[in-house]
């Protein structure tokens, strides 16, 4: 059943494709000219990077139908992109093939204050919606840190998460609707303005489906009330190691924080010297935790969450004493990858996630595999929801040195997968971690999703050849990486 | 006790694949009633004695089970950490498989407070239509690796695989809960969950019925007393019982013959203009109706409201238990079992007539 799409791309000549596009877009909405096309090159993941053929930018739901309907009838590759943001090469663009910008898709289109609940255009960007829905003292909960730019499309596409999700869930838990466009240019209504909708659980499947499934033309969001109180305790440790048991330990009391992250000494210093945020800097790590909640219920769980922190090894304690200290203490960790970036040429953003009980040991081995690469890695993360991020430090005009970037990368994925975790908690696949996606799937499991991805796309070439590797590449990369004397894919012939 | 019959289930459809034969998958059978009802001719593949819990680790907030365990042992051991299933499934007859539950994704009174059975599920170990064994998800909280087959197989009454276990998000339980009662009508009931819903309190569950509104508080001793400062009404004497009479269907409302209708609204929903009567639950977002109104009234009417509305105790097919799916969304159901099962052997005509 399952046709190998053609994934070349368009055959024709550029202004061709650009001439087809342009007859059903307004004037400035179709680029073809290279020094346009350059700013697509590549999202949040620079070291991946592709010139598109074209990029289109329509204005309305009709647009971007026509657009579907001409790509398929010319049967070009369409890829989606927010704003551009992410990080793993989801919306790097196909070089023959159309970029399809969903920027100009900024409407609110509605607060619905009595069932708590906004339905916005795909490009709105995420804290725009906690900024539209202020005035009813309303907020949109997942935060991810690039929540000043990234798109609520994006957002559904990828699943995101922020520093809040361990208390109030990823983007899947906090939408309830969405208009997506198949490739063959039908419009669904996926979802409901009520807590479940009949059939197959399709807004689930659509989240985090990276482009790959359909193009999100509509977003409604849940909204929730904003907290009474909110309180920010910030625990330094001696031992890396102890603030990571004492995550579990946290949890084991029976007490869930509004937020837990944690970052390393490197990261700390780095965040020091770019933000002065007060953090102390000869720490091994510290622990941000935030509780929220009525006043008297946050009291009382900060004094519990004190106790469990000194128990578990914290050396000093800090509770913000008002607003302004509380921003601060969050303001270090909110500019920690822009920090790193001060001290670092490059980075690369590795996202595995373990159980928090792996913390300690897999910290431990991270730190192993920095020293035998000699590349420098630098911890901060979501240490409640067990989902690192280790930025590992390299400089791209040293020869060879992104390639040893990746394999460290990779082998940190293996080492989280082998933890009972998973290669990416919050980022995707896109086009960076298909060879990761070996280790963690055998091939009726990837041929199962690829069955999933025909069921809405026959045509297979919407974000064609992302999120999920094909068998011969499993094979290709499983022929170097034989664990265990098994050879993965044994069932794929070698070439 | 446990056993695993994983190997016996492939072999057995297998067989079913490549015969063309199609099996119907029973966990205990308390869920039989819900749903298309299927010929019942067909083999019966069975998961009961598929059980047995296979980790449990209090500080990972997850168990993972075989998928015929009894959701009352899941709690047992739950209940010895202090931790609880946050959306409290369902257990008609007081019995209830690990593997019906998530099949089912029926979720209890606590929903819109603590997420729903789909938010909890965090992986799955299926078997397909293909006689193949997958696991999707896992363990941890976030996972974004592959589409997420975990929760497209919550509610997919078995049509799209058969679960072998399944791994659920579980939680603390809260150290204080207390159930308060005011004497309000349907529409006064709305106006005030209109008006809580705007505040962050330690609420954990709400329904109306007969001109009383309850409201369920949970959280530690300062967020219970704080909620119930500013909501007031007398304390529930029996307040446990009654949430999970509720949750059970064996409050006397459910004791009726009429057909029972459940629609999921958008929650600040009116009234709705049906005859019968009706027990308002999750705080507006799920009606509970009595009625003997035509099932297209009864629908068109959830749609206008954005929601839907499923026949909840079908006697027969004459009405489609489920609510249709707009003709775009069903072909995408439709491809998507093909994905699955292409030969169609998992409980054919469970969920809709099409497959
Ligand atoms: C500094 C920094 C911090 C970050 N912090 C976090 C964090 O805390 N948590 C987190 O989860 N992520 C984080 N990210 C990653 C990123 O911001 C998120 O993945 C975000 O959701 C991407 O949104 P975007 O609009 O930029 O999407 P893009 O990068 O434009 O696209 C991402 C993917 O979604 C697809 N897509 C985009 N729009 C649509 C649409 N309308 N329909 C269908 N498919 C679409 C694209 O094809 C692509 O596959 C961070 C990134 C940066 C640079």
């Amino acid at each position: 059943m399952q046709q190998q799409p053609d994934t070349s791309g368009y055959h024709g000549d550029r202004e061709a494709l650009a001439s087809a596009l342009q007859s059903v877009l307004p004037k400035d909405a179709v680029l073809s000219q290279a020094e346009t096309l350059k700013a697509y090159e590549c999202d949040g993941l620079s070291a991946y990077r592709s010139t598109p053929y074209v990029v289109v930018l329509p204005e309305t739901i009709e647009q971007v139908q026509q657009v579907l309907q001409i790509c398929k009838r010319l049967k070009t590759p369409v890829v989606a992109r927010g704003a551009g943001t992410g990080l793993s090469g989801g919306a790097l663009p196909h070089k023959r093939g159309v970029l399809l910008s969903l920027a100009k898709f900024t409407r609110i289109i509605d607060v619905d204050k009595a069932n708590r609940c906004a339905s916005v255009e795909p490009g709105v960007r995420n804290l725009a919606i906690s900024e539209a829905a202020k005035p009813y003292g309303l907020y949109y909960a997942p935060d991810p840190s690039s929540q000043i730019a990234c798109s609520i499309g994006g957002n559904v596409a990828e699943n995101s998460g922020g520093v809040h999700c361990l208390k109030y869930g990823l983007t899947v838990h906090n939408i309830q609707q969405i208009k997506m466009l198949t490739f063959d240019g039908e419009l669904h209504t996926i979802g409901g303005s009520g807590l479940d909708a009949a059939g197959y659980d399709l807004l689930a499947l659509m989240t985090g489906s990276e482009g790959l499934l359909g193009i999100i033309v509509e977003v409604t969001v849940k909204l929730l009330p904003r907290p009474d109180t909110v309180q920010v305790l910030l625990a330094s440790f001696d031992d890396i190691a102890d603030a990571g048991n004492s995550v579990a330990n946290v949890i084991a009391e029976g007490i869930i924080p509004a937020g837990l992250e944690l970052m390393d000494n490197a990261a700390i210093r780095a965040a020091e010297d770019f933000i002065h945020a007060g953090y102390p800097i000869d720490a091994a790590a510290v622990l941000i935790c935030e509780i929220d909640g009525p006043y008297d219920d946050v009291n009382e769980q900060v004094k519990r969450v004190s106790k469990v922190l000194k128990s578990s090894g914290a050396k000093e304690i800090r509770v913000a004493s008002d607003d302004a200290e509380r921003q601060k203490m969050w303001a270090g960790r909110k500019a920690a990858f822009p920090a790193v970036g001060r001290i670092s040429p490059d980075y690369y953003c590795m996202d595995g996630t373990i159980p928090r009980h792996q913390l300690a040991a897999v910290l431990t081995r991270i730190t192993e595999l920095s020293n035998e690469y000699g590349l420098r890695v630098v911890n901060v993360f979501h240490a409640g929801d067990g989902n690192l991020h280790p930025l590992i430090l390299y400089d791209a005009n040293i020869e060879n040195e992104l390639a040893r970037t990746e394999e460290l990368g990779e082998k940190i994925l293996k080492a989280c997968v082998d933890a009972g975790g998973t290669i990416t908690g919050e980022h995707g696949v896109g086009v960076e971690k298909l060879n990761a996606m070996c280790l963690q799937f055998n091939s009726a499991e990837l041929q199962q999703l690829h069955a999933v991805k025909y069921a809405f796309d026959p045509d297979g070439l919407l974000n064609p050849g992302k999120a999920v590797p094909s068998l011969h590449r499993c094979a290709e990369f499983g022929a170097m990486h034989v664990h265990h004397g098994e050879i993965a894919f044994p069932e794929i012939e070698r070439f | 006790m446990s056993s695993d019959l994983s190997t016996q289930f492939i072999e057995q459809l297998e067989h079913c694949f490549d015969n063309k034969k199609a099996v119907k998958i029973c966990g205990h059978g308390s869920k039989k009633f819900y749903g298309r009802q299927v010929d019942s001719s067909l083999e019966t593949l069975d998961t009961k004695n598929h059980q047995g819990i296979i980790s449990y680790q209090p500080t990972e907030l997850v168990i993972t089970a075989k998928s015929g365990t009894s959701i009352s042992d899941i709690k047992t051991a739950l209940d010895e950490k202090n931790q609880m299933l946050a959306f409290e499934p369902p257990q008609f007859n007081n019995q209830g498989s690990i593997g019906g539950m998530v099949a089912c994704g029926l979720s209890g009174p606590s929903r819109p407070f603590a997420g729903s059975v789909r938010d909890a599920v965090l992986g799955v170990t299926c078997i397909n239509g293909k006689a193949e064994k997958l696991v999707y998800g896992g363990q941890v909280m976030k996972n974004v690796a592959g589409y997420d087959i975990s929760r497209l197989m919550t509610g997919s009454m078995g049509t799209l695989g058969l679960l072998l276990d399944v791994s659920i998000k579980v939680m603390p339980k809260p150290e204080h809960e207390i159930t308060i009662v005011l004497e309000q009508n349907t529409e006064q009931a709305l106006k005030t969950w209109h008006k809580l819903g705007n505040q962050a309190l330690a609420i954990s569950a709400s329904c109306q019925l007969n001109e009383k509104l309850y409201i369920r508080l949970s959280g530690n001793n300062a967020a219970v007393k704080h909620a119930q400062s500013i909501i007031g009404g007398t304390e529930h004497e029996k307040g446990t019982q009654f949430w999970q009479q509720l949750r059970d269907h064996e409050l006397a409302f459910f004791n009726d013959s009429r057909p029972l209708w459940r629609l999921s609204l958008a929650p600040a929903t009116m009234i709705l203009n049906l005859a019968g009567d009706t027990l308002t639950d999750w705080a507006g977002a799920q009606r509970w109706i009595k009625t003997d109104e035509p099932a297209d009234i009864i629908r068109q009417l959830s749609e206008s409201h954005g929601g839907h509305a499923t026949l909840f105790n079908p006697i027969d097919n004459s009405i489609e238990p489920f609510h249709p799916l707009a003709s775009g969304v069903a072909s995408i159901h439709k491809q998507l079992k093909q994905a699955f099962d292409p030969v169609g052997i998992l409980n054919p005509l469970r969920m809709t007539s099409n497959y």
